[in-house]
């Protein structure tokens, strides 16, 4: 393994980053959360004093180098401070799904073996406490919100600001022993141990060193120049990788601020509110606002709606390269300023996104049409691959090389390697130390060498040097023809279309391909109330005839598309069908991540899967659902089977992985 | 227990005090209707008090005898040990009783800020022509008050809506913007009208959720008419039982569960 150069003056932890912070950077913000409609906030010197307080209020409660600290709740400074905390006093943090169920908790906090708790709210120590049975090591919960809690019993049920005054109060007996534990910190110690959402089997926890942390921060902050002036929006799941790069590495390398918005539900009005410079969102989010653009605008006096389309076009025409830097007419220039006043500037800042310097967004394919929606307004909105195991950063996309189908060049020091399978694999000083308690896993993943699987396919696109991933590498297969198989490519092309919300294409081995298909509720909603088409829910919405007919003209599209690639061209969906229920994590047919489970999928509507194959034209099925409070129930229904037009495939047929 | 005004501490922990509203013998007639007739019963501080019954049998005139909105013919209101006179229900609210509304009664053009600001101005003493230029001590109210109704928000996380005109919102989150505003006003007692009339299980649940914890949280004395009897058993601590505007029960929700009378009056009797 390449070796890292220890480049960061001693800088070895977090903590020490926090105490650079602390001196340098004393009285910049370092985080703000919006409670009772204003923005409060912390500079990195009270931050400091937050942090100590409460590790040396963990110290007081018993807790020891080595103890693993859950953390459960949503992106609030106070969960920030509490993986800080953790890692003063030697502890591990274990940032878990808020949203997860009761189930998934206990395997994790089990298997890490977690000591203590700290979580938000009376929902999540209530969850807590119901698997607290199962849990051999675990002894102390914290908690953040009192409310309801009062009744509790509190021998092992502490607040987090009595953790707090109980530090201050035992500040000069335990300083010294916090010091000497902070001192110990090294690019070796373990910074974080994240648990992967696993499309397959258990959550295998990820454990990544201050070395990996720190050097992936740094590396990828000097890639897009970040400073300290930088704002972000912490809002996605504090679990994943992503955000405690981005609201922690990243944030304490380069000493910027974190804003936490005042509840999931304020998110899109705090974005407004915050203007972030720097800015992470999955494709759905982008997906998402541009529906609600776009529904907006439908609904639109005229002469807004002409204003709108007129510059939009223009925009589409050279907006993309006025970001890029390349040469553009002066005529074309001056109009996009004019439309900028009148159109992007306004939208711009509607969507929260003005003053966007850095913009990503990864974990699924992005819709060229969303993507370049995006960048003709102006905002350098790029795309990046990264993994849990890389410390995020595989490849990134560098300013003005942006391409909607590539995920770009490999990040500053990372190395990839294309396997005869396709298989990517990739190493970095970012790549993760080994898998908790699963050796096993541990090898098969990485060799070593240091040269880690990735589990996709992909390869360097020859015009412009950078990597495309067309699937996972096990779900790439072969039709019982011999072409390539590769239903993700197909998917992510359905799903560009803003009426399909999801769709899961089978075929492996098979003569033809065919597909489940979920519909977006709030686009067609939105076109059955502008065509006054009646529904009383989501079942029948999905099975109206001229629902089905538009997601068939989709699907034809999407075939005659691929008909032009002379590799996937045997991917065409021959025959469909539209669900008749939202695919859901809680029901496990989806990630708490939002990626299908195939497998989970195939075998929970085998009945429906094997329709597609025997001919028929409808089938009956029932769905066992679960209800978001455990409840289980059942919805059944009639589903219609539709046949799409296939066309026949150009130039000469090429089997290869890549 | 419930003949001795003794304060006790409920299994759950919370303390009820002593008897802090009474209401002795009172009849209540429109023209030749009798609405209420002769009921007596108390409300004890920091408890959750519910008033059921079937159709028509006096539930809300009742609450409206409490809000100071009807005045009753005959018998008499005790508040804090004193006896009301006849008032107005602007000088009921003044003595710290809020109370939400079965048809919800918010101002539908308005903001949910708005709105529920709206249940601080009993505490807003600046005179027109100092609100109207908006200095000095109408701008420190403001301020003030906004952190209450802002504290408020958040118990009931609406914050969501703040910005939102009311008449925008469904239905359930209208009633919770009333149950808002009527906290707003930080009341020792506070009277629901109905709080669940037209919801949907889960937001039942909430609003169940919400009373509890807003009588658990501020100690606020709650009385509340509900015709979800599942609710109402789970909720409170006693329970009135109203039939034809009279009182054919009282106690706690298992002995009304028990009581024959009040079988009778919700299931019906077979006349032999």
């Amino acid at each position: 393994m390449a070796k890292p150069i220890e480049a960061t003056d001693g800088l070895g932890s977090i903590p020490a980053l926090l105490q650079r912070n602390a001196s340098q950077f004393a009285n910049r913000p370092a985080y703000r959360e919006k409670e009772y409609g204003i923005w409060q906030s912390w500079t990195w010197a009270e931050t400091e004093k937050e942090i100590e307080a409460l590790a040396l209020g963990l110290i007081d409660l018993g807790v020891k180098e080595g103890d693993f600290i859950s953390i459960i709740g949503r992106n609030r400074p106070y969960f920030y401070w509490a993986i800080v905390a953790a890692q003063s006093v030697g502890a591990i943090p274990v940032p878990l799904y808020q949203d997860a169920s009761a189930d998934e908790m206990a395997y994790v906090m089990d298997h890490c073996g977690a000591r203590i708790a700290i979580v938000e709210d009376q929902e999540q120590v209530d969850k807590v406490i119901e698997i607290q049975g199962q849990l051999t090591e675990f002894e102390h919960m914290i908690y953040i919100d009192p409310r309801g809690l009062r009744k509790y019993d509190h021998s092992k049920l502490h607040e987090y600001s009595q953790i707090q005054d109980k530090g201050r109060a035992t500040h000069a007996e335990n300083i010294n022993e916090l010091r000497a534990r902070r001192e110990k910190l090294n690019y070796d110690s373990i910074c974080v141990m994240l648990y992967t959402s696993g499309t397959t089997g258990k959550p295998k926890g990820v454990v990544l060193s201050n070395r990996n942390i720190i050097e992936a921060s740094r590396s990828s902050s000097e890639f897009d120049k970040l400073r300290l002036t930088e704002e972000v929006l912490a809002y996605l799941p504090m679990a994943w990788v992503g955000d405690f790069i981005f609201s922690i590495g990243q944030a304490y390398w380069c000493g910027f601020c974190v804003n936490c918005p005042e509840s999931a539900d304020t998110m899109q009005t705090d974005l407004r509110e915050i203007g972030p410079t720097y800015y992470f969102a999955p494709p759905r989010v982008f997906e998402t606002q541009l529906t609600n653009v776009m529904i907006r605008m439908e609904d639109a006096g005229r002469f807004k709606k002409w204003l709108f389309d007129r510059y939009m076009e223009h925009a589409r025409k050279v907006g993309g390269d006025i970001l890029d830097g390349k040469s553009v007419g002066m005529m074309d220039r001056l109009k996009y300023g004019l439309g900028n006043l009148l159109v992007y500037g306004p939208l711009k800042n509607t969507l929260g996104l003005s003053r966007v310097r850095v913009g990503y967004t990864a974990g699924e394919a992005i819709g060229p049409e969303i993507f370049s929606f995006y960048r003709s307004l102006g905002i350098n909105l790029k795309q990046l691959y990264g993994q849990t195991e890389a410390s995020v950063f595989i490849t990134l996309q560098p300013d003005g090389e942006v391409r909607a189908d590539t995920v770009g060049v490999p990040a500053p020091g990372v190395e990839i390697r294309i396997a005869d399978n396709g298989e990517v694999f990739y190493r970095s000083p970012g790549v993760f130390e080994y898998y908790y308690k699963n050796e096993e896993s541990t090898k098969s993943t990485k060799d070593p060498e240091g040269w880690v699987a990735t589990g996709d396919a992909g390869y360097f696109d020859e015009e412009t040097g950078q990597l495309r991933i067309i699937d996972r590498a096990k779900d790439v297969g072969k039709m019982a023809g011999g072409e390539l198989y590769a239903p993700k490519y197909v998917e992510n092309k359905l799903k560009f279309f803003p009426n399909i919300l999801e769709a899961v294409v089978f075929g492996n081995g098979r003569e033809e391909c065919t597909a489940f298909i979920n519909i977006d509720l709030t686009a067609v909603g939105n076109w059955a109330e502008r065509n006054n088409i009646g529904y009383a829910s989501y079942q029948e919405l999905a099975g109206h005839p001229k629902v089905l007919e538009t997601i068939r003209e989709h699907v034809e599209t999407v075939n005659r598309s691929l008909a032009h690639d002379p590799m996937l061209g045997g991917c065409q969906v021959h025959r469909f069908l539209v669900l008749h229920k939202e695919l859901d994590a809680d029901d496990g047919e989806m990630t708490r991540t939002r990626k299908v489970r195939r497998g989970v999928i195939s075998e929970k509507f085998n009945d429906l899967l094997t329709a597609l194959y025997d001919g028929s034209d409808e089938i009956f099925t029932k769905t066992e659902v679960t209800y978001e409070d455990g409840r289980k129930g059942s919805i059944s229904a009639t589903l219609k089977i539709v046949d799409a037009a296939v066309v026949p495939v150009e130039g000469t047929r090429q089997v290869a992985a890549e | 227990m419930l003949d001795s005004v003794e304060p006790y501490t409920t299994e759950d922990g919370r303390k009820i005090g002593g008897v802090v509203m009474e209401m002795k013998n009172i009849t209540l007639r429109f023209g030749g209707v009798t609405a209420i007739q002769d009921i007596s019963f108390d409300i004890r501080d920091g408890e959750i008090r519910a008033i059921i019954g079937p159709n028509g049998a006096g539930k809300s005139s009742m609450l409206n005898v409490i809000s100071g909105f009807y005045n009753p013919q005959e018998g008499e209101v005790f508040y804090k040990g004193e006896k009301r006179p006849p008032m107005k229900p602007f000088q009921v609210a003044q003595q710290g009783i809020a109370r939400t509304f079965q048809n919800i009664a918010l101002f539908e053009g308005m903001s949910v800020l708005d709105n529920v600001m709206t249940g601080r101005i009993r505490q807003m003493k600046a005179g027109l022509f100092a609100q109207a230029l908006w200095k000095g001590k109408a701008e420190r109210e403001e301020v003030e008050n906004r952190e209450v109704v802002e504290k408020v928000i958040d118990f009931l996380e609406i914050q969501h809506i703040r910005k939102t005109p009311v008449g925008r919102l469904p239905y359930g989150l209208k009633k919770r913007v009333e149950l808002a505003r009527a906290l707003a006003a930080e009341p020792s007692i506070l009277l629901l009208d109905e709080p669940m009339a037209g919801m949907n299980v889960e937001e039942k649940e909430d609003m169940s959720r919400f009373i509890l914890d807003v009588n658990d949280e501020f100690g606020t004395t709650i009385a509340l008419i509900e015709h979800d009897m599942g609710v109402v058993m789970d909720l409170s601590d006693r329970v009135v039982v109203m039939d034809y505007g009279k009182k054919i029960g009282d106690g706690t929700p298992d002995e009304v569960r028990t009581n024959q009378d009040v079988i009778d009056a919700y299931l019906g009797v077979a006349h032999d």
